[in-house]
């Protein structure tokens, strides 16, 4: 029997959103395949809100800045994990080609890279969602905060934590196609550099005024002032989220460029058949 | 050495493939006719995989020109890659999702628009149907083997390159596997294009064989014509003159 024409989609030669979900349920299988695997997104993000919820707790009555905002702790460690996890749920999903040594039949399917990476960006998002919503959902019972209270503001906080978990997380998976899995290490690691100057818990102002300027070149610091404003004063800082918006653009655009050229190197070097564990 | 082929499949000119000061394939030329079998043998190192990697598009050559189905490949490989597919022992499927899971991803990204019928027919021409949901992870070498096979005519490709096909196979496995393959081949008319170092899949395969070394392709032509040609007995002997001449050659003086 031979495959009927009828069989065959016409093949779409360019960008292609079924190439694109193709990819994307094949990580979905992959976290079906594996509960421990999908338990795993939510369990650092709900231990780390526990234990923030408690020390928030804690300095409501030792703190006159905390007593201002209870849940700042709280929605601070959450919209970081929306950027850890972000960075940390493509870079898998990237890496989870490697282990397999599945790359040379992706590329030699009519897969184009920028599918495969729109595929990531879409799973990362997949990732974020099962890692943060069960740690967000439960601060509301345990600790009578709820981090949804902020409103669209957060809407914007999330989509600007997104982009820059994307931007990273590309440039991280390309330096890792570059330089093969001795350095995956990366992927967990890297973006904690970003973290004492992002002013996750503290503002900006704190920093040594040198490193001011490298922290204001960060969306992270930009989203994570906003949200203190939002949270203390009541006002939504434009200016803040433009600000991380072209920021965003800027790292969302050196990240697929540096991804892309790593596949590109890649075929140069034949590391796309080599690559594995 | 290579007689024009009219409308080949395969066409390849002064490919090249240079990495810093190792040159892995040094200026070949080559054609293959649409629906034979054609086979690089050559022993380790010679220039076989950098060959089909560079035809797959896995490799940027250093120089040269890759046609299939006269299309430039090096800028036209999206247009290519429906029409042709590959299996390596090399190159594994996900070991953690399902025969079943690997062959619907692949379909899908080939394009086809029935693939749990595709899926279904594979599975009784291959034998798989028994570990269609079972982890491919926890195949044997065998089944794995023939499930790669499956991957690679999932969208019932007109060209099918091959790594090694029956690489760590035992012997009658490895039959099953060429008898599928000759089998296949005669019914849609596909084009094959094998590297191996297996010789007598190559003499029972292939109708062209290319002699690989040191990345040069020495010599050419059909299994009995080069056992003719060097006075040997078979492909094997074929194969040992050529690698050991050349080692000769290297020696120093």
């Amino acid at each position: 029997m031979s495959l009927a024409a009828s069989s065959r989609h016409p093949m779409r030669v360019g960008f292609s959103f079924s190439r694109v979900w193709t990819m994307m349920l094949r990580y979905l299988y992959l976290l079906r395949s594996s509960w421990p695997r999908t338990v795993e997104l939510a369990y650092w993000p709900t231990l780390q809100m526990i234990i923030w919820g408690f020390m928030s707790q804690f300095l409501m009555t030792n703190s006159s800045w905390v007593a201002r905002a209870f849940g700042v702790f709280l929605a601070a460690v959450l919209l970081w994990d929306v950027l850890f996890r972000g960075q940390l749920g493509l870079s898998m999903s990237f890496l989870e080609e490697l282990w397999s040594r599945n790359l040379g039949h992706l590329f030699v399917s009519p897969l184009r890279p920028s599918e495969w990476m729109v595929s990531l960006v879409a799973m990362s998002l997949v990732r974020v969602v099962i890692g943060t919503l069960p740690a967000a959902l439960l601060a509301i019972p345990l600790y009578h905060y709820s981090v949804f209270d902020l409103g669209p503001p957060l809407i914007a906080f999330f989509f600007c934590l997104m982009l820059m978990s994307w931007g990273l997380g590309l440039a991280i998976s390309g330096l890792i196609l570059r330089h093969g899995l001795g350095a995956e290490g990366l992927a967990w690691t890297l973006i904690f550099v970003l973290a004492p100057i992002s002013a996750v818990y503290y503002p900006v102002s704190v920093l040594p005024s040198w490193l001011q300027y490298a922290a204001w070149a960060l969306p992270s610091s930009h989203v994570f002032e906003g949200m203190r404003a939002a949270m203390f004063d009541q006002v939504f800082r434009w200016d803040h989220f433009f600000w991380a918006l072209g920021l965003d653009v800027i790292y969302v655009a050196l990240g697929a460029g540096a991804f892309l050229w790593s596949v590109h190197v890649a075929r140069q070097r034949g590391a796309l058949l080599q690559t594995g564990e | 050495m290579t007689s024009p082929i009219p409308n080949p499949v395969i066409q390849v000119t002064a490919l090249t493939k240079r990495y810093r000061e190792t040159l892995a394939v040094d200026a070949i030329d080559f054609s293959v006719a649409r629906g034979a079998t054609a086979a690089i043998l050559g022993g380790n190192g010679a220039g076989k995989t950098t060959t089909l990697s560079m035809l797959l598009g896995l490799l940027l050559p250093t120089s040269g020109q890759i046609r299939i189905f006269d299309e430039d490949m090096l800028r036209h490989r999206y247009r290519v890659l429906p029409r042709m597919n590959f299996s390596s022992p090399y190159v594994e499927l996900p070991h953690r999702l399902t025969v079943r899971e690997n062959l619907r991803i692949y379909g899908r990204l080939y394009g086809l628009r029935r693939v749990e019928d595709r899926i279904a027919m594979l599975a009784e021409d291959l034998q798989i149907g028994d570990f269609l949901d079972r982890p491919t992870g926890r195949l044997s070498a065998g089944q794995k083997t023939r499930v790669g096979l499956a991957k690679a005519l999932i969208n019932e490709p007109e060209l099918l390159l091959l790594d090694e096909p029956t690489a760590s196979l035992d012997p009658d496995t490895g039959d099953w596997v060429r008898s599928y393959l000759e089998a296949y081949r005669a019914r849609v008319n596909a084009t094959i294009l094998l590297a191996s170092h297996n010789m007598a899949e190559v003499e029972r395969l292939a109708s062209d064989v290319m002699m690989m070394r040191q990345g040069k392709i020495v010599d050419r032509g059909a299994p009995n014509t080069l056992v003719a040609r060097y006075g040997r007995t078979n492909l094997e002997e074929v194969f040992l003159h050529i690698a050991r001449s050349g080692a000769v050659e290297q020696m120093p003086a």
